[in-house]
């Protein structure tokens, strides 16, 4: 199939009907309203279920009813939007049930602007509502990246009956690429054996989240956790350029990723041998891979458009074997090749104390 | 001796005879309860069961369990369920609903999730005219949390977080959200019914009845307001919480018909 120029939201919207998505139930924000606006357009005129919520609490909560039913049924939102959504996740993430979300990032907190950022990072990955758990979270660095994503997302979400969400900043909702739209999906028509769909001819199905009971709580959460060990051990997700001679790596998701690479371009140019890793699942984080990486390098910089949230994850695994930096641009401002390598030559010249730099000057 | 008694079946071999009027309902299951003695919200359970069967729909319905008293209804009732967070009832029955037409979905749900955290919801859901049902339990308090003031709590009503009795000043008025869900375009059916007798507890059941076949036929969003009992958090008898609604919630909360569908008025039940 030919390329053809998508607006992200749009391409989102389209790549996830023709996965298979039967509803969409959402709440207009910027900056993915557009996706809201093409799945109004486009779902009824496949004869598929789109209704516009009352807030993105209705929203997540009509998502949550249509997933009872064993439905292919997903939402889309951006960073405030998503907040709201949180106790909704939870009981979803309670009760076993398969969700699709996309979430384009924007700044905070509170309402912040509507400019592109990393900011929910550790809302999506870490804390995604009340209780243990956590959505297997996917970042694409492109138009085509994300349309890849979501065209997986349903069968990775029905696989482990869990939450999907694609977490595409602000540009990647707002920008425009040419893209490769793939082929509608085919699903099989039978519903899964635990969908509530009415007690014909069998005892009734119950989805709920409640377990009285201390013990019994800790036998579904034993289950859930064992649940999240599999999506950890087998969805680990990551792109890794020039990394095989690279002395200095830079670790960077989504659209700073993809930023980054002209980064580590432009430093081999000056000869500089850094190398990129680029998480591609943000939960469950790329642990192994990056492992691997790190005795091979002579120091790590983690760039990010927040404050400094996946950076956590990377100490965490770099477990002070090596220094790690910090790039961090906040509220929309996007951190260029430039300023990376600005802050690359001065973590060379160091002794190897750990930098942080964030918007725009050296914090110590 | 009455005449009920003197007709006692003697022997086993007189019941073939007997004709059944009374049953367990089928979409009821045969377990006991956890409510507290005089506690209406059993007799409701039994009611839509009763409306279930009749209707035949049992198969083809999904109940929503809210969250208070009620959050294990879907243990008693023998149809598919879910449970919802607290107010969002009206917000999954919508997403089920809409990907599922032709079964039928009710929320059964008391004051503190419908009228309180789940007032937008419940709100929209009317006002989109959403094919659902609710059974709304009303019974002024929080039972499950310890009795703490509802929207629904009456004037000058002692609650565990009304100690000196609700001054509708300082904490408002009672809300009367059947009647503000009436004035939805999209409600086809909207009623009052109480537990305090025998006779009420018969007209609720018709309401039930009513409000799936507006369901059943199409006509738009329906609701059955039920005023019940609470003799645990109004540290009463259960025979003076009857009572209690009767002279105390009736005069607040008065029975009867707020909207009735053009195809529905007349219907004999």
């Amino acid at each position: 199939m030919a390329k053809e120029l998508w607006k992200g939201n749009e391409a989102l919207a389209e790549a996830a009907i023709r996965a298979g998505a039967e509803a969409f139930f959402g709440y207009p924000i910027t900056p993915q309203s557009e996706l809201l606006e093409y799945m109004s357009r486009r779902m009824p005129e496949l004869g598929r279920v789109f209704l516009q919520a009352e807030s993105e609490i209705g929203a997540i909560n009509m998502v949550y009813g249509a997933a009872c039913a064993g439905v292919r049924v997903m939402s889309s939102s951006s960073s405030p939007g998503i907040s709201l959504m949180q106790e909704g996740l939870s009981y979803i993430a309670g009760s076993d049930v398969p969700v699709v979300l996309i979430d384009i990032m924007r700044g905070g907190p509170g309402l912040g602007n509507i400019q592109p950022s990393q900011g929910d990072y550790f809302q999506m990955t870490k804390m995604a509502g009340h209780g243990d758990f956590h959505p297997l979270s996917l970042a694409p660095s492109t138009i085509q990246e994300a349309v890849d994503l979501i065209y997986e997302s349903f069968d990775l979400a029905f696989k482990y009956r869990t939450i999907v969400v694609v977490m595409g900043d602000g540009s990647i909702g707002q920008m425009m690429e040419p893209v490769e739209m793939p082929p509608f999906k085919e699903w099989p028509e039978e519903r899964p054996s635990w969908a509530v769909r009415g007690a014909k001819g069998r005892p009734p199905n119950v989805i709920t989240s409640l377990y009285l009971g201390a013990e019994k709580l800790e036998r579904h959460n034993m289950r859930l956790q064992k649940k999240l060990a599999q999506i950890q051990a087998n969805e680990q997700r990551y792109e890794t350029y020039m990394t095989d001679d690279a002395e200095w790596l830079i670790v960077a998701f989504g659209t700073v990723g993809r930023i980054a690479k002209s980064a580590v371009r432009q430093a081999r140019a000056e000869g500089l041998k850094v190398g990129l890793f680029r998480p591609i699942s943000l939960w469950p984080y790329p642990e192994s891979a990056l492992d691997a990486l790190v005795d091979r390098v002579k120091g790590i910089l983690v760039v990010e458009m927040n404050a400094g949230q996946m950076v956590e994850d990377v100490k965490r695994i770099v477990a002070r074997r090596r220094p790690v930096h910090f790039l961090g641009r906040m509220g929309g401002v996007i951190p260029l090749p430039d300023d990376m390598l600005a802050v690359l030559e001065e973590i060379v010249r160091g002794n190897g104390e750990e930098y942080r730099y964030l918007g725009g000057t050296r914090w110590n | 001796m009455s005449e009920a008694t003197t007709t006692t079946v003697q022997s086993p071999a007189d019941t073939k005879n007997m004709q059944v009027v009374y049953k367990h309902p089928e979409s009821l299951r045969d377990v006991p309860t956890h409510y507290c003695p005089g506690c209406t919200h059993g007799i409701i359970h039994r009611l839509i069961a009763e409306v279930l069967d009749e209707l035949g729909v049992r198969e083809r319905t999904i109940g929503i369990a809210p969250v208070g008293c009620a959050v294990l209804a879907y243990e008693y009732f023998n149809i598919d369920g879910v449970e919802a967070a607290h107010g969002r009832a009206p917000a999954m029955a919508t997403g089920m609903k809409r990907v599922m037409p032709d079964k039928v979905i009710f929320t059964y749900q008391g004051d503190g999730d419908m009228a309180s955290i789940g007032g937008n919801e419940i709100l929209h859901t009317a006002t989109r005219g959403e094919n659902i049902t609710v059974i709304f339990v009303n019974n002024t308090v929080y039972g499950m949390t310890g009795g703490q003031m509802a929207p629904t709590t009456l004037p000058g009503q002692v609650t565990t977080s009304s100690p000196y009795g609700r001054d509708t000043q300082m904490q408002g008025h009672p809300m009367r959200i059947t009647e503000m869900l009436a004035l939805a375009p999209g409600t086809a059916y909207a009623v009052r019914r109480s537990m305090h007798s025998v006779a009420e507890i018969r007209k609720a059941k018709k309401a039930i009845k009513l409000a799936f076949m507006a369901q059943l036929e199409g006509l738009g969003f329906s609701i059955v307001e039920i005023l019940s009992t609470c003799p645990t958090a109004w540290h009463i008898s259960p025979h003076e919480a009857l009572n209690f609604i009767r002279d105390n919630m009736v005069p607040v909360f008065p029975l009867g018909d707020f909207k009735v569908h053009e195809a529905l008025k007349g219907r004999r039940v």
